[in-house]
């Protein structure tokens, strides 16, 4: 437990704040606000984090391109999102001031780093005149503290270079703002230590720029007032701080041991899917097989292989990866194996916006195969719900021996919040049985081993090689109802698109009854999927405040559609459905139901902020 | 391993009609394969042949093993996830020269360089078949097809080049004329520890027929078979009176009274530099001109699924087996009460 600091007088306390830390690429804001984050987890607030970086790995020093910002929102009470406006904004670069000063509140708090505002900087900026002089920051609190000499100077008298000084300045920021908002330090000095275990003139440099920074808030005669937030109340448990793709990639594993198959991961490298291939690649002693494949379609090729061989077939991708998976896809669903398919999306078409979010692959993931070719997609709400969507994924594949396509996006990958860890006992089952026998008798009365002989789930037998006596061919070409043979019969074709139709339909006979939230007899209802569920709470949060009645009902299990669904959305006048892409859930229902879904859209790589879609929700229901 | 019950051709064959066109060098390439399996001693069910689209792709249905039947070019991608989850399965990927150079030559030379353990039939019959009729990638400069009804511009593929540019550790040609040199090359190529590829000339009598008829009709192999013998001199000829030198890294076909026995170059298939097997395979950039058969290279080296499993292996001993509480509290945690 870390110990909290005791507050001091002159703390002013509020219950939550929204920190922006913006600035080059090569200033390391990711890493601080990684850094503020941590210790505001383990301090117990509860947040919410955005992380924005460009796609560039280095785009050129100091201009817009090259701006990298990492948000943060801190509360003393359940949050669902990383925040709409900041109210503090730390800027290290005028380009960082230019491109993320229209976020914040009016009237926020600004902390900037002076020394980059030199001339060159402003004007790769931008900047005609220095925003710090010329008056256009009135209005805003501004703390100004130069960051690059302070921490210089500190680091000369421990001996470090200028040059490899001024590397540190985000831990001068880091310190000061921890002081501001009252954060323990121990946790940022602890981590600085162990980060660079072995490299002792960074950890002095780092630690010097901590303390400097910290230093500089309590001595500085800053204007504005120190903040401090609460920790939240959380159900008691253990926590931990998780973003999404970890939690993704810790949800697979738990399935597989669970399962008691292993994993097995064909991959090729894609933003911002890549870090599930590096944390499952950690993993290798919980049996976990990890190709970096030579192209999307060998790593589902692959995972499709091992599926076969009976392990936990499992691929990850971002969009551009899910369209060139699309024959395999089709492949698997005649195959009729178990497949855990991911797409983090990102804006699209194309390589469109690598590092931004968007949730438009929709129906692409139920429709992007030629044929029909029906398959169930999960969908997860927040970066920690991605293990529960992980672990559903891999249920709903084993079980009813399919492809799953997992729907996660770029803001739930790289965003983190607070999770409280399951307990490994209570992780719903996910046996598996494979086919260690024959299941037929074929004309002359001999028991014979038929691979389309099907369950009650209307599911195939998984009878994998090394099993004495199940030998049988299967492809791609259509198969004899039962026998599996290749068959050309139009009449068993008809009846086996049927069958793969309703095997699929008939997952959702194993979800539970659909949660509607909110206001009983509201005549509005929110209908939602995947990461819009934060902002969606938060927008209908006000709007129930505000005293108008609302209901909303927030789908994880997108294909297919919840049985109940139906029945739900006709008892209400208004079906509002916001998007990060044109109105393809809707579409959907639209066409399920035939209700008259609106669609709030918003397809620009930013998640909605709530005060939008509270506004919107407002407009709608008048 | 238990012992393996001893079998016979029959057992090997399924239940499925064969439905190749008749007079296929298919058929006999079939053969080959169901009357080895009983001589290799593995059991059916260990043994999986995958393959993707094309009429060699429909080899698997005639085996009674296991088969997947997958999707043009892919089987090489499909079968080294097998083959890596799987290391107790003996895994065979048959596959045409579209299927395996055109549309799969990705997933070929990658999984060649992987020295992923998988047996590669790829059997060359310089046509698309299952089309009816297009020039393929190994098909000869200027071939008039219905796709090229001026004659092909493309510079095929050797296949045999192909694969010791991609750092094949086995690699072999054979012919679907001879079959007890089709036996003896697919034992070889089975038994190699990491991936091999086999070359299988084939003759496709409906679109290409005749395509090696220079190389392997049998009154025609003395002459124009080079029969590549591991610690031999390479020589052939009816007489054994023509043989191959390598002239400043180049293989040369030299009469053998002109340059003498000694002078001839001596077949090392185990030679980790692959340039001299490479030299070798260019010996024949036509279908008229003598043909190197048998094993180029067999080569030692790391094969990747035992390469992952060591791995695994590893990380158990370092670590302990995976413990998945430890895991979910594998970065910093507080207690909430």
């Amino acid at each position: 437990m870390i110990k909290t600091e005791e507050l001091l007088p002159e703390v002013r306390e509020v219950e939550r704040i929204i920190v922006r830390f913006a600035g080059d690429s090569g200033d390391g804001m990711q890493l601080t606000g990684d850094r503020f984050t941590s210790a505001s987890a383990l301090f117990g607030n509860d947040l919410a984090t955005l992380p924005e970086f460009p796609a560039e790995i280095r785009a050129p020093a100091g201009t817009l391109a090259g701006v990298s910002a990492f948000q943060v929102h801190i509360s003393d009470h359940d949050i669902t999102t990383p925040g709409d406006a900041p109210n503090v904004l730390v800027t290290m670069n005028p380009a960082a001031m230019m491109a993320e000063l229209p976020r914040l509140e009016s009237g926020g708090t600004i902390i900037v780093n002076t020394d980059a505002f030199n001339e060159r900087n402003l004007s790769k900026a931008g900047y005609e005149a220095n925003p710090l002089e010329d008056g256009s920051l009135d209005g805003y609190s501004v703390i100004t503290a130069p960051m690059t000499d302070l921490t210089k100077q500190v680091c000369k008298d421990i001996g470090v270079k200028p040059r490899d000084a001024e590397r540190s300045k985000n831990f001068f920021a880091l310190g000061l703002v921890s002081w501001l908002f009252s954060r323990p330090t121990d946790p940022s000095l602890h981590w600085i230590r162990e980060k660079f275990a072995g490299r002792d003139a960074v950890i002095a440099a780092n630690e010097a720029a901590f303390k400097a920074g910290h230093a500089f808030g309590e001595t500085a005669e800053l204007s504005a007032s120190r903040l401090a937030v609460r920790p939240a109340r959380f159900e008691p448990g253990t926590y931990t701080n998780i973003n999404g793709n970890t939690a993704l990639s810790w949800g697979l594993v738990a399935a597989s041991q669970k399962a008691g198959i292993p994993i097995f991961l064909g991959s090729y490298p894609i933003t911002p899917a890549s870090d599930i291939l590096h944390e499952l690649a950690k993993h290798k002693n919980f049996g976990v097989r990890t190709l970096q494949a030579e192209d999307e379609i060998a790593a589902i090729g692959a995972a499709l292989g091992a599926s076969y061989g009976g392990h936990l077939g499992v691929t990850t991708t971002s969009g551009p990866g899910l369209a060139l998976k699309g024959e395999t896809l089709g492949l698997a669903v005649s195959l009729e194996l178990p497949l855990v398919v991911i797409d983090i999306q990102r804006g699209g078409p194309s390589t469109g916006l690598p590092t931004k979010t968007e949730a438009a692959d929709l129906l692409m993931a139920h429709y992007g195969r030629h044929g029909e070719a029906p398959l169930p997609i999960v969908s997860a709400n927040s970066p920690s719900d991605c293990f529960r969507a992980a672990y559903e994924a891999v249920r709903i594949a084993v079980r009813y021996r399919t492809p799953v396509i997992l729907l996660s996006d770029g803001y739930l990958a790289n965003g983190t919040e607070p999770w409280r860890l399951p307990s490994v006992e209570d992780l719903p089952d996910v046996s598996v049985d494979f086919a260690s026998a024959a299941n037929a008798l074929n004309e002359d009365g001999e028991e014979v081993f038929w691979p389309y002989i099907r369950n009650d789930d209307l599911a195939r037998p998984w009878a994998v090689p090394g099993t004495a006596g199940l030998m049988h061919r299967i492809g791609g070409i259509e198969k004899e109802d039962g026998t599996g043979n290749i068959s050309y019969d139009t009449e068993n074709h008809g009846r086996m698109v049927a069958i793969r139709d309703e095997r699929i339909r008939k997952v959702a006979d194993s979800y539970p009854p659909t949660i509607v939230e909110g206001d009983a007899d509201a005549d509005v209802v929110i209908v939602s999927w995947g990461s819009t569920w934060g902002a969606i709470t938060s927008a209908i949060g006000r709007m129930r405040r505000a005293g108008r009645k609302a209901a909303r009902v927030h789908l994880t299990n997108v294909y297919p559609l919840p049985n109940d669904l139906g029945d739900i959305l006709l008892r209400y006048d208004h079906v509002i459905v916001p998007e990060m892409n044109l109105g393809q859930l809707s579409k959907i229902l639209r066409a399920e139901y035939l209700v008259d879904a609106k669609s709030i859209c918003k397809v620009e790589g930013q998640p909605f902020t709530a005060a939008e879609l509270h506004h919107k929700f407002q407009e709608m229901t008048r | 391993m238990t012992e393996v019950a001893t079998t016979t051709k029959k057992d090997w064959t399924s239940d499925q009609e064969v439905r190749w066109c008749p007079g296929c060098g298919d058929y006999s390439i079939l053969t080959a394969m169901q009357l080895l399996m009983p001589e290799i001693g593995t059991r059916r069910e260990d043994t999986v042949f995958v393959s993707g689209i094309g009429c060699a792709a429909r080899f698997p249905y005639y085996m009674n093993t296991y088969g997947l039947h997958a999707i043009h070019g892919r089987s090489p991608a499909i079968a080294t996830g097998l083959a890596m989850a799987r290391r107790d399965l003996d895994v065979w990927v048959v596959g045409g020269d579209g299927d395996m150079l055109s549309i799969g030559g990705n997933h070929l030379i990658h999984a060649l360089r992987r020295n992923v353990d998988l047996t590669i039939l790829l059997f060359n019959n310089q046509i698309y078949g299952l089309t009816k009729g297009q020039y393929s990638p190994t098909s000869e400069v200027g071939k008039v097809t219905k796709s090229t009804p001026m004659g092909s511009l493309d510079t095929p593929f050797n296949p045999i080049s192909v694969a010791l540019g991609a750092e094949a550790s086995f690699v072999a040609r054979t012919h679907d004329m001879d079959r007890a040199h089709m036996q003896e090359i697919f034992r070889r190529a089975h038994d190699h520890r990491g991936a091999a590829i086999v070359e299988v000339y084939q003759n496709c009598n409906v679109f290409n027929d005749g395509a090696f008829a220079a190389l392997t009709k049998k009154d025609a192999r003395a002459e124009m078979l080079i029969p590549l013998e591991h610690g031999k001199p390479v020589r052939f000829g009816p007489d054994g009176e023509r043989g191959v030198i390598l002239d400043d890294g180049v293989a040369r076909i030299v009469s053998v009274a002109e340059v003498g026995v000694d002078a001839l170059h001596v077949h090392d298939e185990t030679a980790a530099d692959l340039s001299v097997a490479f030299a070798l395979s260019r010996l024949a950039d036509d279908r008229e001109s003598p043909t190197p058969i048998g094993v180029y290279c067999a080569v030692d080296r790391l094969e990747y699924g035992g390469g992952i499993d060591a791995q695994i292996a590893a990380a158990q001993a370092d670590r302990g087996p995976g413990d998945l509480e430890g895991l979910l509290h594998s970065l910093p945690t507080w207690e909430v009460s």
